[in-house]
């Protein structure tokens, strides 16, 4: 039951390993997790994920692999102690609405239907008027309007939590606070500066080794200082053409004015949106076309990729093979774009048009679905933020 | 190895947060806890040592620290120091062998809890030198050729402020806890474990002001767990009325001591020009 778990998360995109999965499998057969389903997924996840951003992909797998496995959570649910259930009703019911209970036959009558809708009902369920499920209007389930309804899978419930947890999908907007800010070029400068400064080893410090010996009266003093060393190599993806053009500039020259920081910092252009083919030079842009394979394959995992553009275009350019406006192109961009964020994990998109606008276009929406949110405005703010999200 | 963790009178803790802690616990691997800061990391290893009853290691990193330090460090200064004074001592190189906190650790004769906090701190390289320690509990000293190994696997907790990502081996060699950003309930339950003597009406306006404060768009640090602890703090030394704290009344919208909330003049700008606008429409 659980290696096909594990290649859904695979295929889902939760960069899984096999070692996880052993751990995961040595920890069940330690005992860590008792039965309960939501016991199971608090140690899979655990054990299988790695990085908050990756949560959201993990629930919905989980979801979609455990919907089968219902019935695991129904003989669960069904050995809530009704003491609870009594408890629970009466803090979260009124007076009036207890009287409605009365009415209904009381508590225990209450119960006894619960139980029997327990077992014919098989499977979860949302909505509707009978079963027990979420959103609903029948007196068993979660969310309802139901004024005798028995909360079940809200708050209170360890059992029937288990459910919700992953359906509930938390961590969607985990990295979703962006900031904005602006202000000249060279604070932007020196933030990216200091994006390039990295590490921290010591090397000898001779001259204030030689001074501190002297005036040690001959005996040894080292000294140390910090080591500078520029490790970070930066892949630039442009998008050249039209209304960008201004933008590019700017942040054209932002980057080389900061390129002596950088190990390696390599341009590419596109238009609109990537597809099988970048270029160097915009003005032999249909001569000198780079294949994008080619690129992924000469610039290694340790690139941080950084695209610059405004994401403004007709979704079908990303979604549907040949949506290119240049180009007929074979497979979509939103595949190519999936290739690239996973051959350089480090990936920003910085968009220069204002943050507010972003949500009324679809294309922004889309690449920022398949960035995971990692797109910035090109501002001073923003960059801070897009560094930190490189590092 | 039956301890279970399960929280402390002093610290709450949520159901995956306790699997995390019993996962890591019963395989002996390292658990790696990340999260907004303010959200008890740190102190998450200081609770487990607590409750389990074992000694703690604090091995606090910085961005100078080297994985090395951890074990030892061989201080051939002192030594050559030494030889220029005709010290004794100098003969034998074990009298220069420092002991690191991983050492520290290993040596203990309880199973103990090892804090390494904020790892994101250190050089990129610094986990990556690790792993081997981590995975086999145990190192080679190349001065003294001796096999250092732990008696007991220490209970290691990991904290990390997301400033730089780790590296995928080391990773895979932890389990991972993200602690989320409490809900109403849970912070309930937070500050009564801290001030259990708090009045009902003054904690339900200091969270609903509290969340106000934090659901505020723009923020550039939005107030945490610790600040909200800070503030009712400051609140209660006060002696500050439940009905202050009540934003409805134009005049006093700006909650009081909100310095403990807000620890950046960027924000405290922001709050109180949005607080002024919300007073003129108030009008």
């Amino acid at each position: 039951m659980l290696i096909p778990f594990f290649f859904q998360l695979r295929f889902a995109g939760v960069p899984v390993s096999i070692t996880e999965f052993l751990t995961l499998l040595e920890a069940l057969e330690a005992g860590v997790a008792a039965a309960s389903a939501e016991d199971f997924y608090h140690l899979s996840r655990a054990c299988l994920v790695k990085d908050e951003r990756h949560f959201d992909r993990f629930d919905r797998a989980f979801a979609a692999h455990f919907k089968g496995a219902e019935e695991l959570f129904e003989a669960l649910l069904a050995s809530i102690p009704q003491e609870w259930l009594q408890r629970m009703g009466e803090r979260t019911l009124s007076e009036e609405e207890k009287a409605k209970i009365e009415a209904l036959g009381g508590w225990d009558k209450l119960i006894e239907t619960l139980k029997k809708r327990l077992e014919e009902q098989k499977g979860r369920h949302q909505g509707g008027s009978k079963w027990i499920g979420t959103g609903g209007t029948s007196p068993f389930g979660a969310y309802g309007y139901h004024p005798e309804g028995i909360r079940i899978g809200q708050d209170e419930s360890r059992n029937r939590r288990a459910v919700k947890v992953w359906d509930r999908r938390e961590f969607r907007n985990l990295d979703d606070t962006i900031e904005l800010g602006t202000r000249n070029i060279k604070i932007a400068l020196r933030k990216l500066r200091r994006f390039a400064r990295e590490g921290a080893a010591d090397q000898l410090d001779l001259d204030g080794t030689i001074d501190s010996t002297a005036r040690n009266a001959g005996l040894l003093d080292l000294k140390f200082q910090p080591e500078r060393h520029n490790a970070i190599k930066v892949l630039l993806f442009l998008d050249v053409g039209g209304s960008m053009d201004d933008h590019v500039r700017v942040c054209e020259e932002l980057f080389s004015a900061a390129r002596s920081e950088f190990k390696h910092l390599e341009y590419f252009y596109f238009h609109n949106f990537v597809y099988e083919s970048l270029w160097k030079d915009n003005r032999r842009r249909h001569v000198e076309k780079i294949p994008t394979l080619e690129v992924m394959r000469t610039y290694g995992h340790d690139y941080k990729l950084i695209f610059v553009g405004d994401a403004t275009m007709s979704p079908y350019e990303i979604v549907q093979p040949g949506g290119s406006i240049e180009h007929w192109n074979e497979e979509a961009g939103s595949a190519w774009m999936q290739r690239l964020v996973r051959t350089w994990p480090h990936h920003v998109w910085l968009n220069p048009e204002p943050q507010q606008r972003w949500d009324y276009t679809p294309s922004v929406q889309l690449t920022r679905e398949l960035l995971e949110d990692r797109m910035f405005p090109l501002t001073l703010g923003g960059l801070d933020q897009a560094i930190k999200a490189l590092h | 190895m039956s301890a279970r963790f399960h929280g402390t009178d002093s610290y709450v803790a949520t159901e995956d947060l306790m699997m995390a802690v019993n996962a890591a616990v019963t395989l002996g691997r390292p658990l790696l806890v990340k999260g907004e800061p303010g959200t008890g990391k740190t102190q998450l290893a200081e609770e487990i040592a607590g409750a389990l009853q074992r000694p703690l290691y604090r091995w606090h990193i910085k961005s100078t620290t080297k994985a090395q330090q951890g074990l030892y460090e061989y201080d051939a200064v002192s030594r050559l120091r030494d030889s220029q004074l005709g010290e004794e001592k100098v003969h034998d190189v074990a009298n220069y062998i420092i002991k690191g906190r991983l050492w520290e650790a290993f040596e203990s004769d309880v199973q103990p809890v090892l804090l390494v906090d904020e790892i994101d701190k250190a050089d990129i390289e610094f986990p990556n030198d690790l792993l081997h320690e981590l995975d086999r509990m145990e190192f080679y000293v190349n001065e003294t050729r001796q096999w250092i190994k732990a008696r007991y696997r220490p209970i290691i907790v990991i904290t990390s402020n997301n400033e730089k990502e780790l590296p995928d081996a080391f990773l895979r060699r932890c389990f991972f806890h993200y602690i989320r950003f409490p809900d109403t309930a849970t912070m309930e339950r937070i500050v009564d474990v801290h001030y259990p003597n708090l009045k009902k009406e003054l904690l339900a306006e200091a969270l609903t002001t509290f969340f106000k404060v934090r659901e505020m768009p723009g923020l550039k640090k939005k107030p945490s767990t610790s600040e909200l602890l800070d503030w009712i703090k400051l609140l209660l030394a006060e002696d500050i009325p439940p009905e202050a704290l009540r934003s409805d009344d134009p005049k006093k919208a700006i909650p009081p001591l909100y310095g403990a909330l807000l620890k950046n003049e960027q924000d405290v700008h922001l709050f109180e020009q949005i607080v002024f606008l919300h007073r003129r429409q108030g009008r």
